[in-house]
C-alpha cells in the first residue's frame, strides 16, 4: 500500500519532441487511477517510467514517499501486468507465480500459501502445473494478474492488460480487475486507450494528449464537464457533438439555429459548442414555444440512422455541421426534425484553444459517483 | 501453407531432381563407396582389391595410435565447442545490452564472419607464426617459449585457439538474433521480478535461448569434428610427426598420404557412426529439456 507521486515528470527521446511533458499526478493510497488517451499520447511511457523500465528525463517519481528515479524496477515494490501477458513460457503457472517471490527469498511455505491464495482468487487451481502455451487468452491474463497479486506490492501497474482479449472476455475481465483491486486495496495505475474501460474502472481518470494532461477527475466529472474539446470528443460514446457557433450578447447562433441563452458568457464571437448525443431530444412541432424555454432547439436534416437495439443513433446535419442524436428506438423519424438540448447541458469551449470556458453549467450535486454511493451503502 | 497443384504428378519430382542428384552423387554415393571399400584391402597401385571382412575395422580399433588420436579428438571437440559457444554467447549478450552505437558494435563483431574461412584460418595461423606471430611474442614475454608444430601441447593450444576464434562470429550471429527475438515484455517482467541480472539471465533468458543453443551445439560439434580440417592441415602439414591431429585428419593422412584406402574407409565409417550416435544422444537427452516457443 502506498501513494504514488508523479512530479513534473518529462520524457524526451534523443532530443526530439517530448513524449511526456511535465506531468503531475498525485495518487492516494488504494486509489485506482486510469491513464487514458489515444495511441502515442505518452500514457504507456509514463507508466513505464513509474515501473522503472524507462529512464525519467526530468522530474521525480515517488512511491510510498521514496524517490525511485534511480531505483531498479525490482526494488520499487511494484508489480506490472503487461498487454501480451509476458508470462515465462518455459515455466508452469505455479513457477510463473512463484518466480518473483523466490527471487526475493520469501520462505517456501509463505510462497506456497500466497500462490494458493492467488490461485483461489483467480480460479487458477486446475492450471497450476500447466505451461502458459496450454492456456487460453483469458487464463493467461489471469496468471499475469496472479503474478502481480502474489507479490503483495505497493502498487499495481497495468499496461493495456485487456486489449489482447476478445470483446466479451474483456468485459468480464474488466469486472474481475475492479473486484480484485477493491478486495486487495492496492494502489493501481492503469493504462488504456479504451474510454469505456477508463470510465468503468477508474476512481479518477487522467486524460492524456500529446504527452500532456488534458484533465484529471472522477469519471463522471470528466464526462459531464470535459476540460477541453479533446476530452469532450474522447470520453463518452458516441463522441460529444462539437459545432462552431457565434456569440452575440446572450444570443448564440449555430448555423441556422438562433438560441437565447438568457445570460451572457465571458466571451463573444466565435465559440465551440458541445452537447452530448444523449442530451438531445426530438421535439414535435417546428415552433414549440414550451420546448424553447430553458433549452436550445435546432433543426436537423437526417442523413442516416444506426440502430443499436436499445437506442438509435441519428446522424444528420445542422446547417453545414454534422451532429449525432441518440434517440429511443421507438421515437418517430422524419427526414427533417427539430432537436432540443437543455441549456444546462451545453458546453462552451474556446474556438482557438479548445479549453472549456464555463464551468458553472455543471450542476453542483451531480458529482456524486456510483462509487460514492457504494461507499455510503457500506 | 500454400498448396500448389501440378498438372502432372511427376512434375514436382522433376523440379526436385537437381537437388536430389547433388545429394546422391556427392553425399550418399561416397558414403556407400566408403562402406564398401572398408571391407576390402585395396592394392595401393589400383591393381584390384581383396575382401577382408572386418579386418580393417579391427586394425583401426586395436591400434594404440588411433585410440590416442580419438582421445585427443574428443578433448578437442569438447573444448572448441564449449569455448566457441560460451564466447559467442558472452559477446552476443554484451552487444545486445549496448544501447549507444550498438549498430557499430554488431557490425564489427559480425563482419569477422564475412571473411572467407581459409583467409580467417590463415590469419589465425599468422598469430602463432614462429617468427612474426604476435601471440608467440606475448607468450615469450610471460616466459612461455611457444613452438607451434614442434611441441605437442603448443600445437594443440594453437589449433584449439584458432578453431574457436573462427567459429565465434557464427555463434555470435545466432545468439544475437535469438536474443533479439525474445519478447521485450518477458525480459521486462523478469526485470521487475528479479533484481540480479545474472540470475535473470540463467532463469529466464537462457532457457528461452535454449533452442538456438541446442542448434548451435550440434553445428559446433560437427564443426569441431570435420570443418577444422583446414586449420589442422595448415598447422601440422610438413611438420614433425609428433603433432596432435583429429580423426578426420587421420582419415585423410591414411587414405591419401598412406594410400591405405581400406583402413581409411573403415575410419570414416567409424566416424560416421560416432557422429550419428552423438546426434541421436543430443536429441534424446538435451532436446527433451528445451522449450520451443
Amino acid at each position: 500500500m502506498a501513494t504514488i507521486e508523479i512530479d513534473k515528470v518529462s520524457k524526451v527521446y534523443h532530443g526530439n519532441v517530448p513524449a511526456v511533458s511535465e506531468v503531475d499526478i498525485k495518487i492516494t493510497d488504494g486509489e485506482f487511477i486510469v491513464l487514458v488517451g489515444p495511441s502515442g499520447c505518452g500514457k504507456s511511457t509514463l507508466l513505464r517510467m513509474v515501473a522503472g523500465l524507462e529512464n525519467i528525463s526530468s522530474g521525480t517519481v515517488r512511491i510510498g514517499g521514496r524517490i525511485v528515479n534511480d531505483v531498479e524496477p525490482a526494488d520499487r515494490d511494484i508489480a506490472m501486468v503487461f498487454q501480451n501477458y509476458a508470462l515465462y513460457p518455459h515455466m508452469t503457472v505455479r513457477e510463473n507465480l512463484a518466480y518473483g517471490l523466490k527471487n526475493r527469498r520469501t520462505p517456501k511455505p509463505e510462497i506456497e500459501a500466497r500462490v494458493a491464495e492467488a490461485a483461489r482468487m483467480l480460479e487458477l487451481g486446475p492450471y497450476l502445473d500447466r505451461k502458459p502455451r496450454a492456456l487460453s487468452g483469458g487464463q493467461r491474463q489471469r496468471v499475469a494478474m496472479g503474478r502481480a497479486i502474489v507479490r503483495h506490492p505497493s502498487a499495481f501497474l497495468f499496461d493495456e492488460p485487456l486489449s489482447n482479449l476478445d470483446a466479451k472476455l474483456r468485459v468480464s475481465m474488466r469486472g474481475e480487475i475492479k473486484r480484485l483491486q477493491r478486495r486487495v486495496g492496492t494502489t493501481s495505475l492503469y493504462v488504456t486507450h479504451d474510454q469505456l474501460e477508463a470510465m468503468t474502472l477508474a476512481d479518477r481518470l487522467v486524460v492524456l494528449n500529446g504527452g500532456r494532461i488534458e484533465q484529471i477527475g472522477r469519471p463522471l466529472d470528466v464526462y459531464h464537464a470535459p476540460a477541453s474539446t479533446f476530452v469532450a470528443s474522447f470520453i463518452g460514446s458516441p463522441a460529444m457533438n462539437l459545432v462552431q457557433g457565434e456569440l452575440h450578447g446572450s444570443k448564440l447562433a449555430i448555423g441556422p439555429a438562433l438560441i437565447d441563452l438568457g445570460d451572457t458568457l465571458p466571451t463573444q464571437g466565435a465559440v465551440t459548442v458541445g452537447f452530448r448525443a444523449e442530451d438531445l431530444q426530438a421535439v414535435g412541432a417546428p415552433v414549440d414555444a414550451s420546448a424553447q424555454i430553458g433549452s436550445a432547439t435546432m433543426p436537423l436534416r437526417v442523413d442516416y440512422v444506426e440502430e443499436l437495439g436499445s437506442q438509435r443513433l441519428v446522424h444528420g446535419t445542422l446547417g453545414d455541421q454534422t451532429i449525432t442524436v441518440a434517440m429511443s428506438s421507438d421515437a418517430p423519424l422524419t427526414s427533417e426534425m427539430q432537436v432540443a438540448v437543455p441549456l444546462g447541458r451545453l458546453h462552451f469551449f474556446d474556438a482557438e484553444s479548445g479549453r472549456r470556458l464555463v464551468w458553472s453549467s455543471v450542476e453542483p450535486n451531480r458529482s456524486t459517483t456510483a462509487a460514492d454511493l457504494l461507499e455510503t451503502a457500506r | 501453407m500454400k498448396r500448389v497443384q501440378f498438372s502432372s504428378p511427376l512434375l514436382p519430382y522433376l523440379f526436385l531432381a537437381p537437388q536430389l542428384a547433388v545429394i546422391v552423387i556427392f553425399f550418399y554415393w561416397p558414403s556407400v563407396r566408403a562402406i564398401q571399400s572398408s571391407f576390402y584391402l585395396e592394392d595401393p597401385f589400383g591393381f584390384g582389391s581383396t575382401f577382408v571382412g572386418f579386418d580393417n575395422y579391427l586394425g583401426v580399433l586395436l591400434s594404440p595410435e588411433y585410440l590416442s588420436i580419438a582421445r585427443f579428438t574428443a578433448l578437442f571437440t569438447a573444448l572448441v565447442t564449449f569455448f566457441s559457444l560460451a564466447l559467442g554467447l558472452l559477446l552476443a549478450v554484451k552487444a545486445d545490452a549496448v544501447i549507444r552505437g550498438n549498430a557499430a558494435y554488431k557490425t564489427l563483431l559480425i563482419s569477422v564472419y564475412a571473411i572467407a574461412p581459409p583467409v580467417a584460418g590463415l590469419i589465425g595461423m599468422m598469430f602463432f607464426d614462429q617468427h612474426i606471430g604476435p601471440f608467440v611474442k606475448i607468450a615469450a614475454f610471460f616466459g612461455w617459449e611457444m613452438k607451434v608444430g614442434l611441441s605437442y601441447f603448443d600445437t594443440a593450444f594453437a589449433m584449439i585457439f584458432v578453431a574457436v576464434w573462427k567459429q565465434i562470429p557464427y555463434n555470435f550471429i545466432f545468439f544475437l538474433s535469438g536474443l533479439q527475438a525474445l519478447p521485450a515484455s518477458v525480459r521486462e517482467a523478469a526485470a521487475i521480478d528479479c533484481r540480479s541480472g545474472i540470475k535473470r539471465f540463467w532463469t529466464v533468458i537462457f532457457p528461452l535461448l535454449a533452442p538456438t543453443a541446442f542448434f548451435l551445439l550440434i553445428i559446433n560439434v560437427t564443426y569441431a569434428l570435420f570443418d577444422t580440417f583446414g586449420v589442422i592441415d595448415v598447422m601440422v602439414k610438413d611438420k614433425a610427426a609428433n603433432n596432435p591431429i583429429t580423426l578426420v585428419y587421420k582419415v585423410y593422412m591414411d587414405g591419401f598420404r598412406g594410400n591405405d584406402i581400406g583402413g581409411s574407409s573403415a575410419q570414416s565409417v567409424i566416424l560416421m557412426i560416432v557422429v550419428f550416435v552423438l546426434t541421436v544422444l543430443q536429441f534424446r537427452f538435451i532436446e527433451r529439456r528445451i522449450h520451443y516457443t
